[in-house]
């Protein structure tokens, strides 16, 4: 068993404590006849400190492409010649599709804009839509809509909003190789109001965006050290017409390694595969990362790809004998 | 593929019967972003179940 196995046998498992930068790069680093035991190590983890659940969640886009800012792997931005068009769902579709979430059994939904920040007309559709999810669906509402002021803040947590998701999207160092309309520090500002508002924190990124092995192990540890109570884990999908389109998609085992690596930095988040994992890891993948740290999963369709159908994910999970946590449990 | 179709719906390049096996593979996870009669780019709506697009010209199309 590698030494680092060994110490997070200990130290993670056994007392709670995340692996340091140096311990997540070790891991990111093992040779690939110790990634069973990694993957069975964070497993254990992740039953120990958080049990055999699995969140389901759903996302919606309400205001799609047209976006202002340049994150190079996404598609929609507005100033790449992405085939994205600019659209926006209406409030019918929007409570249409909090139901067909909810009928899968899932607990979370996400309403996701494509803008820096809200303006007042978001915020105007922000305030009806999750009034009338909250009149028709039980389901709790979760948003992304950028960076936000302080005033924003203060306006989702009274519309009910219960999370909010704001990427950092990649470590530190190499965020301006990827962002340069925005720094990270602004967006980690965001997230700390959001902290402090008590909202639920949740921000994880990509990987595959061109950041070496090193900036992975530099990524978890600042996830760690923000301490989110939800990390969603994607997997770089590259996008026609991104700066990004043309990149490699991350390799199997380097996605289980990172999987296994972050569940030992993070022993007690919601680690959620996110886009990506279909062409990442396929259906074989997807199982090994479910027993491998993984306890989240984002069912049905993205914001602008589509997923497996949520028939797949629920029948892997009742395989697996992962229960669906119920709304009951997370209120 | 009818003889209507004259655009791939992915890339928006002309179509073929054999041409596009790249957009045909990426197309099972992504919905189509070109009309295929006209080439115009489609105001698309994915859902969690399902999606829309809409041509100005040639109306909606759902999957
Ligand atoms: S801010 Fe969000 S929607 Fe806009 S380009 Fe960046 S990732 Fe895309
Ligand atoms: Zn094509
Ligand atoms: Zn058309």
């Amino acid at each position: 068993m590698p030494e680092i196995l060994d110490q997070a046998r200990t130290q993670v498992l056994g007392d709670g404590v995340g692996l340091d930068q140096a311990g997540v790069l070790a891991v990111l680093n093992l040779p690939d006849e110790h990634l069973p035991a990694a993957l069975q190590l964070a497993h254990d983890v992740r039953m120990r400190w958080c049990g055999p659940e699995v969140e389901v969640e759903g996302i919606v886009s309400l205001k799609t492409g047209g976006c202002p800012e340049d994150c190079h792997f996404c598609s929609q931005s507005g100033l790449f010649t992405s085939p994205v068009r600019s659209v926006w769902l209406d409030i019918p579709s929007l409570v249409e599709a909090a139901k067909q979430t909810a009928a899968t059994g899932a607990t979370e939904f996400c309403i996701v804009a494509a803008v820096r920040g809200p303006d007042a007309r978001l915020m105007k559709q922000m305030r009806e839509g999750v009034a009338a999810i909250k009149a028709a669906v039980d389901i709790q509402v979760a948003a992304s809509l950028g960076m936000l002021s302080k005033e924003q803040v203060d306006d989702l947590v009274d519309m009910g909003v219960h999370r909010y998701n704001h990427n950092l999207e990649t470590c530190r160092s190499y965020f301006p190789n990827v962002v340069t309309t925005h720094s990270w520090e602004e967006r980690w500002e965001t997230l700390r109001m959001v902290r402090d508002s008590g909202m639920e924190v949740c921000c994880g990124g990509i990987l595959g965006l061109g950041e070496t092995v090193e900036q992975r192990a530099e990524f978890a540890a600042q996830l760690a050290e923000l301490n989110p109570h939800e990390v969603p884990l994607n997997f770089l999908n590259p996008r026609p017409g991104t700066p990004l389109g043309d990149r490699p998609v991350v390799e199997g085992k380097d996605a289980l390694r990172a999987i296994a690596a972050f569940r030992l930095a993070m022993p007690r988040t919601i680690l959620r595969y996110a886009g990506g994992r279909e062409i990442t890891l396929g259906d074989l993948g997807t199982r090994d990362g479910l027993l491998g740290g993984i306890n989240a999963v984002i069912v049905g369709n993205y914001l602008t790809t589509l997923g497996r159908p949520a028939t797949a994910d629920l029948e892997l999970l009742d395989e697996l004998k992962m229960p669906v946590k119920a709304l009951s449990a997370t209120l | 593929m009818t003889t209507t179709e004259l655009w791939c719906d992915r890339c928006g390049e002309p179509a073929t019967a054999t041409a596009h096996p790249a957009c045909a593979s990426a197309r099972q996870l992504e919905p189509p972003r070109f009309c295929p009669h006209c080439r115009r780019r489609m105001k698309v709506q994915v859902l969690p179940v399902g999606w829309s697009a809409v041509c100005v010209e040639h109306g909606e199309i759902r999957g």
